[in-house]
């Protein structure tokens, strides 16, 4: 879709895409069980939408299950306008196809937390368009206004309180045109929106039913796993490929580009295959990168001029003028995604078609990538999405449906690619290290008058939308900088960009991840240097009435912000905006002699507007709290000899249940849009614990993850 | 041929003896409920019930299982405390990691059937959630302990 297609032409477009064309019969290819076998033809106002006679209401869903819970949030937008009767919903996944590209980027993705935010009056009005064409219907067998008539649970009443059913109604309906411009509820009306519900894929998980992209098969598949460089920029120089075809079950050896795929009839056996090819490997372009050479690369590029991201008023009068400044420096590492299932994807490349099953978050990349590959039309590659076990943003990255595109071609037959744990860690686009340093220039009333910033990070949108990076900047990688909520007169900031051969690419809230440790803990320098109250400093430097500025005031109340806390206990707030939501965090951190913190209780305080699937934002907030303490106690990659030294979850600790404290949820709607969740909920909670760990003890931890041995010597 | 009991089946497999549980369940029994994640014996995502005791199938030889009875998380009644509970307390999110832990909670059980919280954090904190779902884990468990009790085990 075009950004001049309006609302209108999209409506009556996507309809007349799905009633006509292949993609209904593709939908029936892909669900082994389909919709249902209706005697009569569902009614179809939309391609996200159709009802059939037997009652079923069946929402199709481009964007990928990931666990996030879009896909019960989804559907109950679109319920509740239609007025459905919420028990016979069902969802299903849609293929990649052109009604399900996002509205906003025009491709098909899952990412950004915009499932909902990006399409909120889309769905709104695919649900309001079908009721008001079964309420017409109605209406017109009962020869009166359809004014006079009302919808109600899948039904439209008559006003002598008789009624009749959407299923009966499909006929009818599918008869009339899509109206243009259904008139939405006012909120007050919703019977969905903001009700408990219990999540629609749950039961399916808990009985093992679910079957992930790894898990999926298909008749005359083979499984191959690749043998890809341990170091950056090294190539194989000798492999025994007869000792790897002699394990039984492996099938064929293949060259790639620059690794060496293993195909076989099962997992093991290409996994034994690949071990048996013995590969002497050159050392590659970079054997001195390590841990301590990385970390004084970016030493060094901090004190290089940046390309300047932004400058306003004039930092250099204002710092003059200070009567106070403060500076410091910030390190992140770089992070794996870690995601539990790992990477895979199947194809099948076939002399006419193409077909990929794949947990992917990337559909539109998808079906591009393989299209190039194969030199198939786009409409001749049929991307079927698989749900997938976490993603976090490495599952749009095309990697492994170029490995197995070009391994069924090489077999002529569908092949699963699976990646093993190491080389998931091995070959993840990790979320980019970040060294910063600020200064600010505070004024004798204690207000910022002046804040020079410069970042040293890779850039990620320079391989991945390159259009968008300006002048040396990846506003990527400045985000949460340039659009602090803060307001500060004189304002600079530098970007350099770094540029390793270590692969980054997006992770869960994506630049705001790094960048709100780092604002947030210095704005809590600068109030310890004005001496003031956290709360009350950022209170100062904020629009009254803004969003943030009303969470600050909500969740410090809710909290007992300011209640005097026992010796070696500490509070700590920090608060962000991104994704169109507002969250903020409150941790409540304890540490004892031994320098050992323990997290006592985290209060998340969300803001998205509208709260669609309350349990949702809390499943997801809870989960937003564990990731951001994961971050803040144990993550951090680790390279050694010009590649990646990290290899499996023993030397990537992920937070465990015992370190998991209360998680406190207070959901804040102020009516507006439904912003984003999955991401707004993780920037804020590393640096409130940093906060509460200096409120104990009087040590500022600068560095993620956390050096606890900082304390004991604090 | 290799005889395995499985979900109180028996059923025959021709594999190499060394091949890992978890890999003769999912490619040569097709049962995908049982997960791969680590292969290292890190996360705990592939356990499945040996005789009833929770054991990571990734790093168990086939031929160590011998005429035992594995379980997976089908071979749960699909009212199982533990599935019950899970439903119940909303528990999965992606729900990758949830059938090893489900059957892990269901060795922890038959052991400790009253847990304190101090219990679940140290039986539990050998497996892995990357999507975070410990909070309602947790209280999924406890839930659990209670339909078992008041079941009379
Ligand atoms: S896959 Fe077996 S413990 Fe992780
Ligand atoms: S629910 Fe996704 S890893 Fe546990």
């Amino acid at each position: 879709m075009h950004a001049y297609m309006t609302r209108r032409t999209f409506l009556a477009k996507s309809s007349l895409v799905i009633a006509g064309t292949v993609l209904s019969s593709r939908i029936e290819l892909f669900n082994a069980t389909p919709v249902q076998a209706a005697a009569h033809t569902p009614f179809k106002p939309h391609a996200f939408l159709e009802i059939g006679a037997d009652e079923t209401i069946t929402v199709w869903v481009g964007q990928t299950n990931l666990g996030q819970g879009s896909h019960t949030g989804i559907p109950m937008v679109i319920a509740d306008e239609l007025d459905a009767d919420w028990k016979t919903v069902q969802v299903k996944m849609a293929p990649a196809a052109e009604p399900f590209k996002d509205p906003v980027w025009h491709v098909q993705t899952t990412g950004g937390s915009t499932s909902i935010r990006h399409r909120w009056d889309m769905l709104r009005q695919v649900g309001a368009a079908a009721r008001q064409m079964l309420v017409e219907a109605a209406a017109e067998q009962w020869q009166m206004p359809a004014q006079k008539c009302t919808a109600k649970e899948g039904k439209v009443f008559h006003p002598d309180g008789s009624s009749l059913s959407y299923g009966q109604l499909t006929v009818a309906a599918g008869k009339r045109a899509v109206p243009d411009n259904p008139t939405l509820k006012a909120p007050q009306d919703y019977t969905i929106i903001g009700t408990p519900r219990e999540r629609v894929d749950i039961p399916d998980k808990v009985m093992g039913k679910t079957v992930y992209g790894i898990d999926f098969s298909i008749d005359n598949m083979g499984v191959a796993v690749l043998a890809r460089p341990p170091y950056y920029g090294a190539t194989p120089e000798s492999h025994d490929a007869d000792a790897a075809m002699a394990v039984k079950g492996v099938v064929k050896v293949v060259e790639l580009d620059n690794s060496i795929g293993v195909c076989a009839e099962t997992t093991y056996a290409a996994m034994q295959g690949r071990e048996a090819l013995n590969i002497t490997w050159s050392k590659g372009s970079h054997p001195e990168l390590n841990d301590e050479t990385l970390d004084a690369q970016y030493q060094e590029h901090l004190t290089k001029p940046g390309a300047v991201a932004q400058n306003e008023g004039d930092v250099e009068t204002a710092f003059a003028a200070a009567g106070q400044t403060v500076a410091q420096s910030y390190k992140l590492p770089y992070l794996s995604h870690a995601q539990v299932e790992p990477i895979n994807c199947t194809a099948h490349v076939e002399k006419d078609r193409c077909r990929i099953w794949a947990p992917t978050q990337g559909q539109t990349v998808f079906q591009m990538t393989a299209a190039k590959l194969t030199g198939l039309p786009m409409d001749k590659v049929e991307v079927m999405t698989l749900p997938a076990g976490g993603g976090f943003g490495l599952r749009a990255e095309h990697d492994p449906v170029v490995e197995s595109v070009l391994l069924s071609k090489a077999l002529g037959r569908p092949v699963k690619v699976i990646w093993s744990r190491e080389d998931d860690f091995a070959n993840d686009y990790f979320r980019p290290a970040n060294h910063s340093r600020i200064e600010a220039g505070l004024d004798n009333s204690g207000k910022v008058v002046a804040w020079s910033h410069k970042l040293a990070v890779p850039s990620v949108m320079t391989r991945l939308m390159p259009q968008f990076v300006k002048e040396g900047v990846d506003p990527d990688a400045v985000s949460g900088v340039l659009d602090m909520a803060y307001s500060v007169p004189n304002k600079r900031v530098e970007y350099v960009m770094m540029d390793l051969p270590i692969r980054v690419g997006f992770w869960r809230s994506v630049g705001y991840s790094s960048n709100v440790f780092i604002v947030e803990s210095f704005m809590d320098e600068l109030a310890q240097a004005a001496g003031a109250d956290p709360v009350q400093f950022r209170l100062d430097h904020l629009e009254k009435g803004s969003r943030p500025y009303n969470i600050l005031v909500q969740l410090a109340e809710r909290t007992g912000w300011g209640d005097p806390l026992p010796e070696g206990r500490g509070r700590g707030i920090a608060v962000t905006t991104c994704f169109e939501s507002t969250a903020a965090h409150v941790a409540e951190v304890s540490v004892g002699p031994d320098g050992k913190i323990k997290v006592d209780k985290m209060h998340c305080g969300i803001n998205c507007g509208t709260a669609v699937y309350p349990d949702g934002i809390r499943a997801q907030a809870e989960a937003g709290v564990i990731m951001g303490m994961s971050v803040a106690f144990h993550e951090r990659v680790r390279f050694k000899d010009g590649g990646v030294y990290t290899a499996n979850y023993d030397e990537y600790q992920i937070l465990r249940m015992s370190e998991v404290p209360e998680i406190e949820v207070h959901i804040l709607e102020d009516g507006m849009k439904a912003g984003g969740i999955g991401e707004p909920v993780v920037p804020s909670v590393a640096p409130s614990i940093a906060n509460a760990i200096f409120a104990a003890t009087g040590v500022r931890l600068r560095e993620l993850p956390f050096d606890t041995n900082k304390l004991s010597e604090g | 041929m290799i005889t395995l009991q499985i979900n109180g089946i028996k059923k025959q497999v021709d594999v190499d003896s060394e091949t890992p549980l978890l890999w003769v369940l999912r490619d040569n029994l097709g049962i995908t409920s049982v997960k791969y994640t680590c292969g290292i014996a890190e996360c705990g995502i592939c356990t499945v019930l040996i005789d009833g005791e929770a054991v990571r199938s990734c790093a168990i030889p086939v031929k160590d299982v011998g005429a035992s009875e594995v379980t997976t998380v089908e071979g749960l009644t699909e009212n199982h405390p533990v599935k019950v509970a899970w439903i119940e307390k909303q528990v999965p999110q992606c729900g990758y990691c949830q059938p090893g832990i489900m059957l892990q909670t269901v060795d922890f059980l038959s052991r400790q059937p009253d847990p304190t919280d101090e219990q679940i954090d140290d039986a539990m904190d050998d497996v892995i959630c990357r999507c975070g779902s410990h909070p309602r884990l947790k209280n999924a468990i406890k839930m659990a302990a209670e339909i078992s009790s008041k079941q009379g085990g």
